[in-house]
């Protein structure tokens, strides 16, 4: 084999070779794992389940954000929307907003859902999961609190949450002593 | 000759027929081979999440309804993205996921029968032996560098 050959196929082999190391490099370094408090929480711009109209989670800066991941088919989606939807009513003219984030889930079943539980909060749908990733979703319901800044505040409830943890959590991402 | 183009056909209708049959007339138990469960990333056919009992019921109905397989893929993709398809779409960009392999397969088809090829002309030379003025059947370049080293020894 000529020696300019045989050199261009080392070279290439070398570049896949670091190519691949760079490509695991990224993914140890950035894992789809859970943001910690204290950090700003990832932005997303997702279509309104009802009107398809973009939602950006940067435009609620300046209030405290309750993020919900749910889906219809989640049985204890079905119990907490009650808690949610009744945070919503006693904390929205205090600037709170409640948003639901629909994933995996179909259009009808969500509209269905958010018909049947009689929510008024913004949902929005994520049909490819683009943000599970993000917050390190693993399953439904999760919520996240989010501060007035952007950042995310108190704890990460992976699970169904009472009423005692939206409580705790809203007052935190207020500022107010819990 | 019409033997042979008409045996040909056959094989063509026999191959197609199938084909356009599934697409028009889709069952159950293909798409659930065909589709991922977009919460555990397992085809439908073996999962039994309740988003991929929700598909099922989708598909059925879509069956019912008189859907082709590309009409409820489809539909599917739009819920769910292009996640929700085992195989990748055979256009646009995933068309580089089916096409890669086949290059990959082309290209080491290629280097093996050079070197084979190279490594054939190697034996042979080294079967033949010295030339008739009495040098071996040696690579041009390294009988030149040779010829280099054994110049600097002339005297």
């Amino acid at each position: 084999m000529p020696g300019r050959l045989r050199i261009a196929l080392q070279a290439a082999a070398v570049l896949v070779v670091a190519l691949l190391l760079a490509l695991l490099g990224w993914k140890v370094f950035n894992p789809d794992e859970a943001p910690d408090a204290g950090r700003p929480a990832p932005n997303f711009t997702l279509p309104h389940l009802n009107s398809d109209e973009p939602v950006s989670l940067a435009s609620f800066r300046g209030k405290a954000v309750v993020l919900n991941f749910w889906a219809s088919w989640c049985g204890p989606c079905k119990d907490e929307a009650p808690l949610l939807e009744s945070a919503w009513n006693r904390y929205k003219d205090q600037g709170v907003v409640v948003l639901g984030v629909d994933a995996q889930d179909f259009d009808v079943d969500a509209q269905r859902f958010v018909d049947r539980a009689g929510i008024t909060y913004p949902v929005v749908r994520d049909k490819h999961g683009s943000t599970l990733g993000h917050y390190g979703v693993t399953g439904f319901p999760e919520t996240w609190f989010i501060d007035a800044e952007g950042r995310i505040v108190g704890e990460h409830v992976a699970g169904p949450l009472t009423e005692e943890d939206l409580e705790r959590n809203i007052k935190i991402a207020l500022g107010r002593p819990a | 000759m019409t033997r042979r183009i008409l045996a040909a056909l056959v094989v063509a209708l026999a191959v197609v027929a199938p084909a356009a049959a599934s697409e028009q007339n889709p069952t159950v138990s293909e798409l659930e081979r065909e589709l991922i469960c977009p919460t555990c990333h397992e085809t439908l056919a073996a999962s039994t999440s309740p988003i991929a009992e929700r598909m099922r019921a989708f598909i059925r109905a879509r069956i019912a309804a008189g859907d082709t397989k590309s009409e409820i893929k489809d539909k599917l993709v739009e819920q769910f993205g292009e996640s929700v398809l085992a195989a990748p779409p055979k256009s646009g960009f995933n068309l580089l996921a089916w096409l890669l392999p086949l290059v990959g397969i082309v290209l080491a088809a290629g280097i093996v029968g050079f070197l084979a090829y190279r490594w054939s002309r190697s034996r042979k030379a080294e079967e033949l032996g010295p030339s008739a003025d009495g040098r071996l059947g040696l690579d041009p370049e390294l009988e030149r560098r040779l010829d280099e080293e054994l110049a600097r020894y002339d005297v």
